[in-house]
């Protein structure tokens, strides 16, 4: 039984461009639920380049991303957004009409949200795990090779191979390494970019004996019926030998990928969404897209594109929220209706 | 104008001329090279512009800063001639500069 919200508007990404849509949105009187595959807002602003100097924000002759993430949360905050991070939207299902449009998003959390108007502000896509372009992994997804770790239980007893230098990495050979019966850390060299005290934790364990590690790569597996045997891994020395293990744990970091998009019945064209140029509107009714996931004659992916994109759709999106309102188009800077709802009046 | 040959995964070779200034990676782009993504747009966060510079120009090239050569942890079948190719300024010197694109990015 999945748990339900009902809202106007669900935005799907939690980026730049989705959270400033939840200020035109809140501006005319419209409430916002926001969904995001990674566990902070920002996108990839805040996972890509938080400490980049972006130079082409209108207003702001240099910001960095994770500044302009703060700022547009502040900006966003009058209008209480609510959000669901750490999750994926995995289905979307149409219950209106194209009159009366009604959604249901539903996330890989099992939470389901209802809205009059889904925005889709999905950047590049979502963030998933790179997958290591080792020959026949895949046959072991989820049954001996894992992207993350949902259930600690399940790696009792067995032979854990982690592969990776990041803070994943580490952090999961530090956290399995009392419930597993051997964790073996692979990294391709010495160095490693995760925080010093669990570099430090890890050496100290392979010191005592505790934990392997090997500097390598790896280049094969092996293994029957979705079960793993074996690691081929080719050593720094140039040398390849074969490590037995049950589980494997590649830590690679992220990459963008439409993911379940793709399959809502939407437009694509390459991997966009197509839509007009007044509203921002898709094949839809009802659904937009926002950013840089949309394309349209012209279109150029800068964050200030998206954020005239969002100020167009809410328009219509009120239509939607409001069918028997009139809309009356007003400025911050004057309307005192305006500025009740910023809270600065 | 600088000669930069990029030869992908299959040994095709494609020669484009590269601004000097810009990036291998931003040449790779503007001339449709496959086998460059470089997701982050240039900012060395996330390493799917991982090419292979030929043996001839590694010492031209140089090698990689401490938080190029983090990001190329995130990179599969990393080689000691491993570059993220957005980190490869184009200059004169480098010109007939051979790269090689990796099978996959990410």
């Amino acid at each position: 039984m999945s748990e339900v919200f009902a809202t106007d508007v669900a935005i799907v990404g939690a980026g730049p461009v989705g959270l400033f849509s939840v200020f035109e949105l809140g501006l005319l009187d419209m409430k916002c639920h926001l969904i995001d595959i990674l566990s902070k807002p920002g996108g990839q602003c805040a996972e890509l380049y938080p400490e980049k100097p972006i130079y082409d924000v209108p207003g702001y002759p240099v910001i960095n991303g994770q500044e302009l993430v703060d700022n547009l949360m502040k900006q966003a905050h009058p209008f209480g957004p609510t959000f669901h991070l750490g999750e994926m939207v995995e289905r979307l299902e149409t219950l209106g009409t194209a009159e009366r449009p009604l959604f249901r998003v539903h996330t890989d959390a099992g939470k389901a949200i209802e809205a009059k108007v889904v925005i889709v502000a999905a950047g590049g896509g979502s963030f998933m795990p790179k997958k290591p372009p080792i020959p026949g992994l895949d046959a072991f997804e989820n049954t001996s090779v894992f992207y993350s770790v949902r259930k600690m239980d399940h790696f009792r007893g067995r032979r854990v191979v982690i592969v990776g230098g990041g803070d994943s990495a580490l952090d999961w050979a530090l956290n399995l390494h009392p419930i597993a019966s051997r964790i073996t850390l692979i990294h391709r060299r010495a160095a490693f970019r995760a925080a010093p005290h669990s570099v430090n934790a890890m050496h100290a364990l392979v010191e005592s004996g505790q934990l392997d590690f090997v500097l390598g790569q790896v280049t094969s597996v092996k293994g029957e019926g979705g079960q793993l045997a074996a690691l081929v891994v080719r050593k720094e020395s140039g040398e390849t030998v074969d490590l037995p293990c049950d589980d494997m744990l590649p830590f690679f970091g992220l990459t963008m990928k439409l993911g379940p998009i793709g399959e809502w019945g939407l437009n694509l064209h390459e991997n966009l969404i197509p839509t007009d140029t007044a509203r921002f509107e898709t094949s839809t009714p009802g659904i937009f897209a926002v950013g840089d996931i949309n394309t349209y004659p012209g279109k150029l992916k800068l964050i200030l594109c998206g954020f005239h994109e969002a100020a167009l759709a809410a328009q219509k999106a009120h239509h939607y929220v409001y069918p028997d309102k009139k809309l009356v188009f007003q400025y911050t800077t004057s309307s005192t209706n305006l500025q009740r709802k910023l809270g600065v009046s | 104008m600088t000669k930069i040959t990029f030869i992908d995964a299959t040994g095709e070779p494609r020669t484009v001329d590269g601004q000097d200034g810009s990036t291998v990676m931003e040449t790779a782009l503007r001339n449709s090279i496959p086998g460059i993504e470089a997701e982050c747009g240039g900012a060395c966060a996330c390493a799917t512009c991982h090419v292979y510079v030929s043996d001839e120009w590694t010492e031209k090239v140089g090698s990689p800063s401490q938080m190029e050569e983090d990001m190329l942890d995130f990179a599969f079948e990393v080689r000691p001639s491993s570059r993220l190719s957005c980190q490869i300024k184009v200059s004169p010197e480098l010109d007939g500069l051979v790269v090689t694109t990796p099978a996959k990015q990410g």
